[in-house]
């Protein structure tokens, strides 16, 4: 008995560890709870929301295994002892109501905060939404800047205060397109288009990452997210469009091949229709699979009467 | 790649020679294998075991032989847990650890593949075998032979995966394999193969043990017992072969499509031409959830067995605990997207799922609730299984508190697929199943072989396993909060090396904690004569397996025990009811042994590795085989005998244990444990 503080010392050694660090500690390593964007500040308070209502019962749980089990360890014969008692109508009811209570309140949570913080939901600013059209490639990350016909690989630069509507979709394996510092993740799926829509209101350096394992080259696939004001946004606009070679069928092959990429790289121009041709490669019309509306290739039908038309 | 008629696609070159760390386990596990078959030899056991458990249909047998099986798996899985430590803890920056990303991949996806399906799985699969006919007053199970051909499917399937060690390799795509990764495009090798035929063959022994469970259940009870005077346990092991039921059959078709695909190049999951690899995950996790709970409900059985025994107290709110099993297993099947919240499916369907996914918390939380308050004005002993539930106790409802934070999808889009997820579910399996399994292999370890476990060895497992998990696992945690994906082989990020290094120095504790549970069983076997179960009832227990001799005769009872109440032999003992049958006796109908189960198994692996390297003579040769064994079988009169009564007799004469019980109920128990 005299052990079972032993197993409260470990977990005294879980915020301890939060103090550990090794590298740079001018900047939090507690990437979650150091939000750059509302969509991030928002998914960490609600993190903490929810951890907040449970504790409601966690706490008494473990509070009670420790009383009981000292209470009436088999040497205290001061304890009652009752070996018949096995019911009681206040006990089942308490039990099955509170945590039903707790988990009515997380419901409605649940409930609004998905369709708050659902990824397709566009932002509301009064700043007009930047697309970027995202793809994820083996194993490296291309993001093409439709209104401004530029493309990069492994590096996004956005301007700050903007809404970043993004087109997720996948030219090889699953993959899962995450900005830790700006709000939660998505998945990037061959032949299908996923959206996400984030904002960053302060100006620096984040990482983004592939979070689903695709392969070899899992490991080195995230990318620098360069969040700057639209003054030095437009000025790195204008850069990457006058220098730098354009993302030709011959470079998007070479890109195609699996690999990674250890500098990022920007392209001056890019064919047009390059994402609906990745997203067409793996989903023809002609076998539409029925899927929620968030999953259909965006504008199929246009496309389609696109490619008629150049016929 | 080059297919030869006679051997497929295996060439000398499938054997990894050239790698250091491959040939070194193969070389390990030749020697180990090797050292092992010359022992049996030595001792000239050969026919032994021939005779008494490889062609057994004894449940009690089986379920020994199914629990081998899950320790000496346990061992391969947590070697790769132990090289996936090493690993991270060294691949920081310009450090590269020692495995290369192909070599790690299939580690991970060993890991998780073994420890599901081929230590979960067989570990309790083995404590119901043992413990089921015994708590409900059956002789055996409804379908013996069956049950020997679900032992050596899995046993097959295992070898399977053992074999992709030393001949190819294993998937590189994860447990889940989801496609296109898993598609032959991207995954050209044997290792997915390996992965498919070793699911899908263990799958359909599971899905016959889930069969015979069932109907043993429903079916072989003894009189008087009806549904709701069975042990929870047993309640939790029916629910449990529901589950398998309804679930397998979903892995089987989910791994025949893939299978379609990578051999017949089919489109069901690839990129394009009408494929959906989504379709894959969907279908994955309606097996892949309730798996969860098949893995969980009966350490949730054994949980309750244990808590009742060892506070020498009737187990707090039966017909709750049962009502709340019911309900986790029908919640189990709603709640699968909570695995892909991110694929995007929309906010009324994510919504969904996740209350769904939380409405699970409020039926466990009950059960945690119950077993509080069986302690509650008991006396409780801190016998080893007692610590286990205790451990769990406490430690699984941190991991419960973690997963309702994962079902929230706001917050899972944060978490998913990071190390806080890793760390989720290893806190919901390692308490909530695995501490379960030993609390079970402690508490009826003397059943089965007629002396209990050392405490003392016991004890320190028990503490190291603990300490080890909450070193290993909390760490990663605060990964997840610094936003660490899960499966990397290499970071650069210099502020989570020493998390990962506090959580290496954890396995090498777990580590510890398993060499303990060695040497307990050495120690427990040199001193077995003090450690004897003269009584058959070492614990002081309520139900009927505690009234036959420990280790009981093989056809269980003599006498088929009349059931009053709940707690069976509880009341037995308390109204001085005689539990040991008195002459005269009965003929017994017993089944006979068999051959057949193991040499189904044979051919089974044959069947496998053939079609994993394309090698279709063999496997046509192993599939008619398997089928002219079934009809063989089928044709089979001589299947069963009679075991006359003078027999009978006999054996009951044999078993020293006193007949009536010395002890008349809960109120004057003894502290049977000390150290």
């Amino acid at each position: 008995m005299k052990k079972l503080w032993l197993i409260f010392a470990p977990l005294l050694l879980f915020p301890g560890l939060g103090f550990a660090c090794a590298g740079d500690c001018s900047k939090s390593p507690w990437t979650l709870m150091d939000p750059k964007g509302p969509i991030a500040a928002d998914e960490k308070h609600l993190i903490l929301t929810a951890f907040g209502l449970m504790l409601i019962v966690v706490i008494p749980v473990i509070i009670m295994t420790f009383m009981f089990a000292w209470k009436y360890r088999a040497g205290n014969k001061q304890a009652s002892y009752a070996p018949k008692w096995d019911y009681s109508h206040k006990i089942e009811a308490v039990i099955w109501t509170v945590p039903g209570a707790i988990v009515l309140i997380l419901s409605v949570l649940v409930w609004r905060s998905t369709h708050e913080l659902t990824p397709e939901k566009p932002l509301v600013s009064a700043v007009m939404p930047m697309v970027v059209e995202v793809v994820a490639m083996d194993w490296k990350w291309l993001f093409i800047y439709p209104e401004q016909g530029v493309a990069t690989v492994n590096r996004l630069v956005i301007p700050t205060g903007t809404p970043i509507d993004f087109h997720i979709t996948s030219d090889t394996v699953l993959n899962s397109f995450f900005i830790p510092s700006l709000g939660g993740q998505i998945y990037a799926m061959a032949g299908m288009q996923t959206e996400l829509n984030l904002l960053a209101d302060t100006a620096g350096t984040y990482r983004g990452l592939n979070t689903q394992f695709s392969g070899d080259g899992f490991s080195a696939m995230h990318f620098q997210v360069e969040a700057t004001t639209p003054q030095e946004f437009q000025r790195w606009l204008k850069e990457t469009k006058t220098g730098g070679p354009g993302l030709d069928s011959y470079r998007f092959k070479k890109l195609e091949m699996p690999g990674e990429i250890d500098e990022p790289v920007y392209f001056s121009s890019f064919q047009p229709g390059l994402f609906q041709s990745i997203l067409h490669k793996f989903a023809p019309a002609y076998a539409q699979p029925r899927m929620p509306a968030s999953l259909i290739p965006a504008s199929v039908e246009t496309d389609t009467r696109l490619i008629q038309a150049q016929k | 790649m080059y297919e030869s008629e006679l051997l497929g696609k295996l060439t000398l070159s499938a054997i990894p020679y050239h790698n250091p760390i491959i040939m070194g386990a193969v070389g390990m596990s030749a020697i180990l294998g090797i050292l092992l078959l010359v022992w049996v030899t030595y001792l000239g056991k050969w026919g032994y075991l021939w005779r008494e458990w490889f062609t057994s249909v004894d449940h009690k047998r089986i379920g020994v032989m199914y629990i081998v099986l899950a320790v000496v798996m346990m061992l391969r899985g947590f070697s790769d847990a132990i090289m996936m430590r090493i690993q991270q803890a060294s691949s920081e920056g310009t450090g590269h650890g020692f495995l290369p990303p192909e070599h790690y991949s299939q580690i991970f996806s060993a890991h998780g593949t073994i420890m599901i399906i081929f230590v979960a799985m067989p570990f309790f699969i083995g404590l119901m075998n043992f413990a089921i006919p015994l708590q409900i007053g059956a002789r055996d199970v409804a379908y013996p032979f069956l049950n020997s051909v679900s032992f050596w499917l899995t046993a097959a399937s295992a070898l399977l995966v053992m074999v992709s060690l030393a001949v190819g390799d294993f998937s590189q795509a994860g447990w889940t394999g989801y496609p296109p990764l898993s598609e032959t495009q991207f995954s050209p090798g044997p290792g997915v193969d390996y992965w498919i035929w070793s699911l899908q063959l263990g799958g359909i022994g599971t899905l016959l043990t889930g069969i015979n469970f069932f109907v043993t259940i429903l079916k072989m009870r003894t009189p008087g017992m009806s549904l709701m005077k069975m042990p929870v346990f047993a309640w939790t092991i029916l629910v449990t072969t529901v589950l398998i039921m309804l679930s397998f059959p979903v892995l089987t078709v989910t791994l025949a499509l893939l299978t379609l695909d990578r051999y017949l190049d089919m489109h069901f999951f690839t990129g394009g031409m009408g494929g959906n690899q989504m379709m894959f995950t969907n279908l994955f996790w309606i097996w892949g959830h309730p798996e969860v709970y098949i893995v969980i409900l009966p350490a949730f059985g054994i949980y309750s067995e244990v808590v009742s025994t060892f506070s020498h107290k009737r187990l707090f709110g039966y017909t709750s605990m049962v009502y709340a099993t019911i309900a986790i297993a029908v919640l189990s099947f709603v709640v699968w997207l909570h695995h892909f919240f991110t694929m995007g499916a929309g906010a009324d369907v994510n919504a969904f799922f996740g209350i769904a996914t939380m409405v699970i918390a409020v039926p466990t939380g009950v059960k945690i609730f119950n077993w509080l308050f069986t302690m509650y004005r008991g006396r409780i002993e801190f016998t080893t299984p007692m610590l286990w539930s205790l451990g769990f106790i406490v430690t699984f409802t941190v991991g419960g508190m973690t997963g309702v934070l994962l079902s929230v999808p706001g917050a899972d889009f944060m978490l998913h697929n990071s190390e806080f997820l890793v760390a989720h579910f290893h806190n919901m399996l390692i308490p909530g199943a695995l501490f379960g399994y030993f609390a079970g292999y402690s508490y009826w370890f003397p059943k089965m072989f007629g002396f209990r476990l050392d405490e003392k060895w016991g004890k320190r497992a028990f503490w190291s396993w603990l300490a080890g998990f909450y070193l290993a696992f909390m760490p990663l945690y605060a990964l997840g909060f610094m936003g660490m994906p899960r499966r990397l082989v290499h970071y650069d990020n210099p502020i989570w090396q020493p998390y990962l290094l506090v959580a290496l120095a954890g396995t090498f504790l777990i580590a510890y904690g398993i060499f303990c549970q060695g040497a307990q069983l050495v120690a427990s076997i040199r001193n077995r004569a003090a450690l004897r179960d003269a009584t058959g009832d070492i614990w002081g227990s309520h139900s009927l397996e505690w009234s036959t001799a420990s280790p009981p005769p093989f056809y269980n009872f003599a006498k088929l025990p009349q059931v009053e109440s709940l707690d069976a032999f509880a009341h037995m003992k308390e109204h001085g009811i005689l539990h040991r049958a008195q002459a005269p006796f009965s003929p017994i109908h017993m089944p006979r042994n068999s051959w057949m189960g193991v040499v189904m198994g044979a051919f089974t692996f044959a069947f496998g590795f053939a079609m994993v390297w394309h090698i279709w003579w063999i496997a046509a040769a192993s599939a008619l085989a398997i089928l002219a064994l079934v009809v063989m079988r089928a044709n089979d009169e001589n299947v069963d005998y009679m075991l006359s009564a003078e027999e009978v007799a006999r054996c009951e004469k044999n078993t020293s244990q006193p007949a009536t019980h010395t002890t008349a109920g809960h109120n004057d128990f003894k502290p049977i444990t000390q150290g």
